[in-house]
């Protein structure tokens, strides 16, 4: 057996799992499951976590783990909720982490349902913007213009046409009592958000923006870099809302221009390629520009002038 | 003394999953399934009942639900119907998979297209492959047993996988039928909580749902095959336990009625199976050797117990309430696929009978045995199933040259 | 070893698979510049960085190389050298 000398309590959710270098998902887990404590049973749609959490006999989950099909983990929830209510182990909480693919996409129809039920889950997606376990193909949650295998840039294509679907919004309209985004750019917010979301019951959202090299095409070295860039453009707003109204956000220390983060990373690659895609880049950066209006993401000072 | 009622099939399914104490019940309308959630749901509301009931939003979710319900260690039942249990079909092969013991009752109806609400097995027959072990009802009665013994067969540490109590839509579920209830405590005896072994547990994290490949992959499947053929003699005790407690004997894994000396044997199951029974009484009468095999367990496949029913039978004539487009049905491929290369082995005639809610009269059992002779005198099988009173003049052009139901 | 039941299997087995050998690059940590200010711990996917006696060390084991601790360090502590194979 391994000799591990720990710097803190016994880690939930330990080494040895076979997630890509640098990877943004399995580096929030750890922080969630530091934030939620032991008592809490986990479910996992199909998808990168579940693959790399998965290979049988090599579980890195020291909480109860259960990974059923892709399109059913808020449903899973929902059955393992009822049966801890229905058994008196009120004390065990359950959780969801998914990826953007189950949680926007497949799963989307069960996901609404186990809001309208009021059901107590907290549902944390671990969003990469793309179903990166089969490569990288669009999904509702990749980012305007960004080149996907399924739609992806070309001659007379400039990638993905639509918005990312504004999912913390739908779920806030379902009457979750919390919904918040966060990033693994920000970890002690992440942690802090994870902590709040455990005290409140019934259903709560929290969207955290995991960067991946493999499939976003940077070096493994800059996950958080980039997810600060998303963040400081104004593209990845860090907020809470609860009882549906905003109540906090994360301030922008330093605006960037969004090319700032588009050039970081391969999949916005064709935008600077040949000059052609200035108008692209503009409708980024606005789509940037209404979100910090919309959240109020600038200081005060910046915000008046 | 049993208590006695005369009410809706529905309703005393309802009954009988309220005295199993299921803990989470999940729920989603489809016709003619709905009338057992409502009245669970009915229960539940009038506090007669203490149950977790999940209103979900889809079939998928009514099976996800009480795959998780059933992980975290809750006892856990739901129902559905045609295309409902076809949008199920995922998670019922996941949830074989990780040996979830919940019960189904899967309410018989057409699958699409054309839509309809007629009565067939298109939809159960749809899931054979998928681990859940399935029972198939002839009556209200038999639909109640049935179902408390589904609980602890699906829960039997030998067998643990899904258990689906088949019955015809709106003939047995929307009928009144005397019932006979066992007293709460006499089903408590029989059925003890649920206590598995494996379950979500804080205390000791396991992790449900690995990703496996060609090293373990094969044994994981075999593992159910090898639970469902054990299966075959514990379903057969837990049958024979409850009829000891009720005073109902319903059969086994099948009923073999008048089939000792029976040189034509039919093999049917659900509510058809009445009628049946009734046309072979009077062809008895008229001194033919007619009997039938009563399929009460489709999965695991009963071929050894049908096999001994069989020996002196010259034609066994299936009747299928479902059709492998492009093949056969179901039953008459799996009893032909046991018989092939049998010395002895009787000629089996495929009818299609009762496909998309048409009538299996006693007028049609009779042509089906006639044809049955047919083929005893020919010797030949059929080249096609007979489609039992299919309406040639309605179909399109050129079906009059269609091998359907003719012999060599 | 027999395969168990619905293929459930016991947490935390992960650590019998080491990850390290996937590792190409490896981050050398300089413990004269180290603050042991945590950040290396905090942001390693793989769970590899520990406090031990006080200082931070990191676990090649499982360290898979992605260099995300070096790039991180606010005191330029941890550099990635070329790992020889």
């Amino acid at each position: 057996m391994i000799a591990k000398e720990k710097s803190g309590e016994q880690e939930l959710f330990v080494s040895g799992h076979r997630a890509c270098h640098g990877c943004g998902m399995a580096l929030s887990v750890g922080h969630i499951l530091k934030a939620t404590g032991k008592d809490v049973i986990v479910v996992t749609p199909t998808g990168c976590l579940e693959t790399f959490t998965s290979p049988y006999g090599y579980s890195p989950w020291r909480v109860p783990w259960i990974h059923h099909l892709f399109e059913n983990g808020p449903s899973i929830a929902s059955g393992v909720a009822a049966a801890l209510k229905a058994q008196g182990r009120i004390h065990v909480r359950v959780l969801v982490i998914g990826g953007d693919g189950a949680t926007f996409d497949i799963g989307f129809g069960a996901l609404s349902g186990m809001l309208e039920r009021g059901d107590d889950v907290l549902y944390i997606c671990v969003d990469n913007g793309a179903y990166m376990n089969t490569g990288g193909q669009r999904s509702g949650a990749s980012p305007m213009y960004s080149s996907t295998t399924t739609d992806p840039a070309g001659k007379i294509s400039p990638g993905k046409s639509q918005m990312k679907k504004d999912l913390p919004a739908i779920i806030a309209a379902h009457g979750a009592p919390y919904v918040a985004t966060a990033s693994v750019a920000y970890l002690k917010d992440l942690e802090k958000k994870v902590k709040k979301a455990m005290e409140y019951h019934g259903p709560r959202y929290i969207q955290i923006d995991t960067p991946c090299p493999s499939v976003w095409g940077f070096s493994p070295d800059r996950t958080l870099e980039i997810g600060r860039l998303g963040v400081q453009s104004g593209l990845i707003p860090i907020i809470e809302m609860q009882g549906g109204m905003l109540t906090n956000v994360l301030k922008i220390k330093k605006k960037i221009p969004v090319e700032e983060y588009l050039k970081s990373q391969k999949r916005f690659s064709h935008l600077f390629r040949d000059g052609q895609h200035q108008k692209e880049i503009e409708k980024i950066q606005a789509l940037a520009d209404i979100n910090i209006q919309k959240y109020g993401l600038l200081k005060d000072v910046e915000d008046k002038r | 003394m049993q208590e006695t009622e005369v009410l809706e099939g529905s309703e005393a399914v309802a009954f009988a999953v309220k005295a199993c104490r299921p803990q989470v019940i999940s729920a989603y309308p489809i016709s003619p399934q709905t009338h057992i959630v409502e009245a669970l749901a009915r229960m539940i509301a009038d506090g007669e009942m203490d149950s977790e009931y999940v209103r979900v939003e889809s079939e998928f979710s009514a099976a996800s639900v009480i795959s998780g319900a059933s992980a975290a260690g809750s006892r856990s039942y739901t129902a559905s119907s045609s295309q409902g249990l076809l949008l199920m079909t995922e998670v019922l092969y996941a949830s074989a998979g990780m040996r979830l013991p919940f019960v189904i009752t899967g309410v018989n109806r057409a699958i699409s297209v054309p839509i309809s609400i007629q009565v067939d097995h298109q939809d159960t027959i749809s899931l054979r492959d998928s681990g859940v072990i399935q029972f198939y009802v002839e009556s209200s009665q038999e639909a109640y047993d049935t179902h408390i013994a589904a609980f602890k067969i699906a829960e039997d540490p030998g067998i643990l996988l899904p258990v689906s109590v088949c019955m015809d839509g709106w003939i047995l579920t929307h009928s009144y039928e005397r019932v006979s209830f066992l007293e709460q405590e006499e089903v408590d005896r029989f059925l003890p909580p649920f206590k598995p072994k494996n379950f979500l547990d804080v205390n000791d994290p396991k992790s449900w749902g690995s990703y496996a490949e060609e090293d373990v992959l094969m044994e994981f499947k075999y593992s159910i095959h090898r639970a469902m053929q054990y299966g075959k003699e514990r379903i057969k005790e837990i049958f024979s336990e409850l009829a000891t407690i009720t005073g109902r004997d319903h059969g086994g894994l099948i009923e073999a009625y008048r089939t000792r000396d029976a040189e034509v044997i039919l093999v049917a199951m659900g509510s058809m199976v009445g009628t049946i029974k009734e046309a072979i009484d009077k062809l008895r009468s008229q001194g033919q050797r007619v009997g039938l095999i009563k399929i009460r367990c489709y999965r695991p496949f009963p071929f050894e117990d049908i096999l001994d029913n069989i020996k002196v039978a010259k034609v066994v004539a299936v009747m299928d309430a479902n059709f492998s487009m492009g093949s056969e049905g179901a039953l008459g491929m799996d009893l032909k696929a046991k018989l092939c290369g049998r010395r002895g082995a009787p000629l089996v005639l495929d009818c299609v009978a009762g496909l998309g809610g048409r009538e299996v009269n006693e007028k049609r059992v009779l042509e089906i045995v006639e044809r049955a002779r047919e083929v005893e005198e020919s010797g030949l099988p059929l080249d096609e199933p007979y489609w039992a009173g299919l309406r040639p003049e309605i179909l399109p052009e050129g079906a009059e040259n269609d091998r359907q139901g003719k012999i060599g | 070893m027999k395969i168990t039941l619905g293929a459930v299997v016991k947490g935390g087995t992960s650590l019998n698979y080491k990850t390290g050998s996937w590792r190409d690059q490896r981050p050398v940590l300089n413990i004269e510049l180290c603050k042991a200010c945590g950040v290396c711990e905090s942001v390693c996917p793989d769970g590899a960085v520990h406090l031990v006696n006080e200082a931070y060390r990191i676990g090649y084991d499982y360290c898979k190389g992605c260099g995300l601790c070096a790039y991180e360090c606010p005191a330029d502590a941890i550099q990635m050298v070329a790992e020889e194979k």
